[in-house]
């Protein structure tokens, strides 16, 4: 039910995101999903990729700080009011959201969202009891 | 065997008899060859003769110890201005063996050693490795630098000259000093603190728990550390961790070192004469105040130093070190003179920023001082690497961390300071030591 996620430290300089992306590039790794949050200084760039344990072995070695952690994937309906109707759910069960980032379009009528949750497990029972779908790393990475 | 060794530790090797010579013998031993090294220099050596002359001294005016204190110095300055053998007592067909300084700054130092010098040296750090409760069947990896620079040879042969097994690794290539650590079941390392450190972090990136190999000491030097990085490195690989002292222009390493006690270093009085002058003035002060440390060598021919300014600011223990040894002590050597740096009016050394970063939990040391002058104001910037270890997902986090290193700085340096996190592996590390300032400041 959780997936795998690679976070990975990086400055925020020119060229820095470029190397780690092109290492996974050049071992057959696909990147599902990314995102950068950045300050001014440096910057975490989040990915789910196909093969977490290879990409998370092959930045390490390349001496890459690196991260694996987990999060959530949660289908919603792709129409006006789907997401506003995940995050009702979890502010009813009193849900925390560490972070969360988008990924449209998944299949031709929903979206996916990966979620960090302070408490992941309290999370995928309110999300259970209201009936939303939350996908397996299988069901995200084919 | 290890019991034996504790509760008489002036039998661990005939080497260290001199460590326990009664009181009064032992200065009548310093006074004769101090007598002698003058002597010597005085009839060899053009600089210290004209210095003498200047002064309307001779030899015969040395008459006790406290005479020592008329001695003209001897300063880092003057081993370049008669580069390379103007210090030289002997002459070069009795010179076995050269080595020199790195030479970052200028021209290098050059230190010259008959057979009967190599021989002292040894014997010094024999000593010191006694004393730290190394004998024969230890397994010792010297990963010093072999070369030019003292540390290798001289750890080299006074491990054995211990009777214990060497394993000459020389500095770098990381995975190899673990791997032979590992599979020669070492039980020793000699090396700088930082370096030591490195290590013990590539271990663990390469799945190897440090404290599960038969390593039960460290001897470092070549580096001021500090007592808070001591705990670190024992708290990590679980060795007993020795702190060993030395200079080129004295001999190497095997000036001084801590015994079982850790209560300062002990300073091998028989070969060098310890003085505390204050910086400034020269004049000598007591023990127990602290200043700066001044050898002069009392068993060396090729190149004997009288009243060397080591910049080292350090104090001479008062009172006796419970393990029985009568060579007086030093304290642990946080600071050299030179490494102070004036920040904004402020003075601030190297070690107090690793103080700080280390206060904050997690932290290793692989920082680096950054100095830069913007619109005629010092700014100081401190690069700490972000290790697996510290990196936590959350940008939230990674703020706090900058946050608790900043307030930790700002307090024990009592000046405003810039923290950047920088990604691992990204601050060079030259020849295992560290490289810990770049001052761009101009001037």
């Amino acid at each position: 039910m959780k997936i795998k996620q690679i976070s990975l430290f990086a400055e925020n300089k020119q060229g820095h995101i470029a190397a780690p992306v092109r290492l996974l590039a050049g071992n057959g790794i696909d990147i599902r999903a990314l995102v950068l949050a950045e300050t001014q200084q440096y910057g975490i760039l989040r990915m789910i990729v196909s093969d977490w344990e290879k990409a998370a072995t092959l930045l390490e070695d390349a001496g890459f700080t690196v991260k694996v952690t987990e999060v959530l994937a949660v289908e919603v309906g792709d129409q006006p009011g789907g997401l506003s109707h995940v995050l009702a759910t979890l502010d009813a069960c009193g849900i925390n959201i560490e972070y969360m980032y988008a990924f449209p379009r998944f299949r031709a009528d929903s979206a996916i969202l990966l979620f960090r949750f302070t408490d992941p497990d309290a999370a995928i029972a309110c999300l259970q009891a209201a009936g939303i779908n939350i996908l397996a790393s299988e069901e995200i990475l084919q | 065997m290890k019991a034996v060794l504790e509760s008489n530790e002036a039998n661990c090797h005939p080497a260290s008899a001199p460590d326990f010579t009664p009181v009064d013998e032992l200065r009548a031993l310093q006074l004769a060859r101090l007598q002698a090294v003058v002597d010597r220099s005085w009839n060899h050596v053009q600089l210290f003769r004209e210095r003498m002359d200047e002064r309307g001294l001779a030899p015969a005016d040395i008459r006790s110890l406290d005479d020592i204190a008329k001695l003209p110095f001897t300063q880092k300055g003057d081993l370049r201005d008669t580069y390379p053998f103007g210090l030289f007592a002997s002459p070069m067909k009795d010179v076995v063996r050269l080595h020199a300084s790195s030479g970052t700054t200028g021209k290098p130092i050059v230190v010259a050693y008959t057979q009967q010098d190599v021989d002292v040296w040894t014997s010094a750090i024999v000593r010191c490795l006694a004393g730290c409760g190394l004998h024969r069947g230890d397994v010792i990896q010297v990963a010093y630098g072999y070369g030019l620079f003292t540390g290798g040879l001289g750890a080299h042969y006074g491990a054995e000259g211990l009777g214990a097994t060497v394993v000459p690794a020389s500095v770098g290539h990381a995975d190899r000093q673990i791997m032979l650590m590992k599979d020669f079941g070492v039980t020793a390392m000699c090396c700088t603190p930082s370096y030591f450190l490195h290590l013990i972090e590539r271990a663990a990136e390469m799945g190897i728990d440090i404290r599960e190999l038969p390593l039960r000491a460290g001897v470092f030097g070549a580096e001021p550390w500090s007592e808070a990085m001591r705990q670190r490195i024992e708290r990590l690989s679980g060795v007993e961790a020795f702190d060993i002292y030395g200079l080129s222009e004295i001999i190497g390493p095997g000036v001084g070192c801590e015994c079982r006690r850790h209560q300062g270093l002990h300073i091998l009085e028989d070969l060098f004469y310890p003085e505390i002058v204050d910086p400034e003035s020269g004049a000598t002060l007591p023990d127990g105040e602290l200043g700066e440390l001044v050898l002069t060598t009392l068993a060396k021919q090729a190149m004997p130093m009288i009243r060397y300014r080591t910049r080292d600011i350090t104090a001479i223990l008062a009172g006796r070190c419970d393990c029985g040894r009568t060579v007086r002590r030093i304290a642990r050597i946080g600071r050299r003179s030179d490494d102070m740096l004036i920040i904004r009016g402020v003075n601030v050394f190297p070690s107090q920023v690793e103080t700080a970063l280390l206060e904050v939990e997690g932290t290793l040391p692989h920082y680096q001082i950054l100095l830069t002058r913007e619109h005629g104001l010092d700014q100081m910037e401190v690069e700490v690497e972000v290790t697996p270890r510290m990196f936590e997902d959350k940008i939230g986090a990674l703020q706090e961390l900058n946050q608790r290193l900043q307030a930790s700085l700002d307090r024990v340096l009592g000046i405003r300071v810039r923290v950047s996190l920088v990604e691992a592996h990204t601050i060079e590390r030259s020849q295992g030591k560290a490289k810990r300032v770049i001052d761009r400041r101009t001037s």
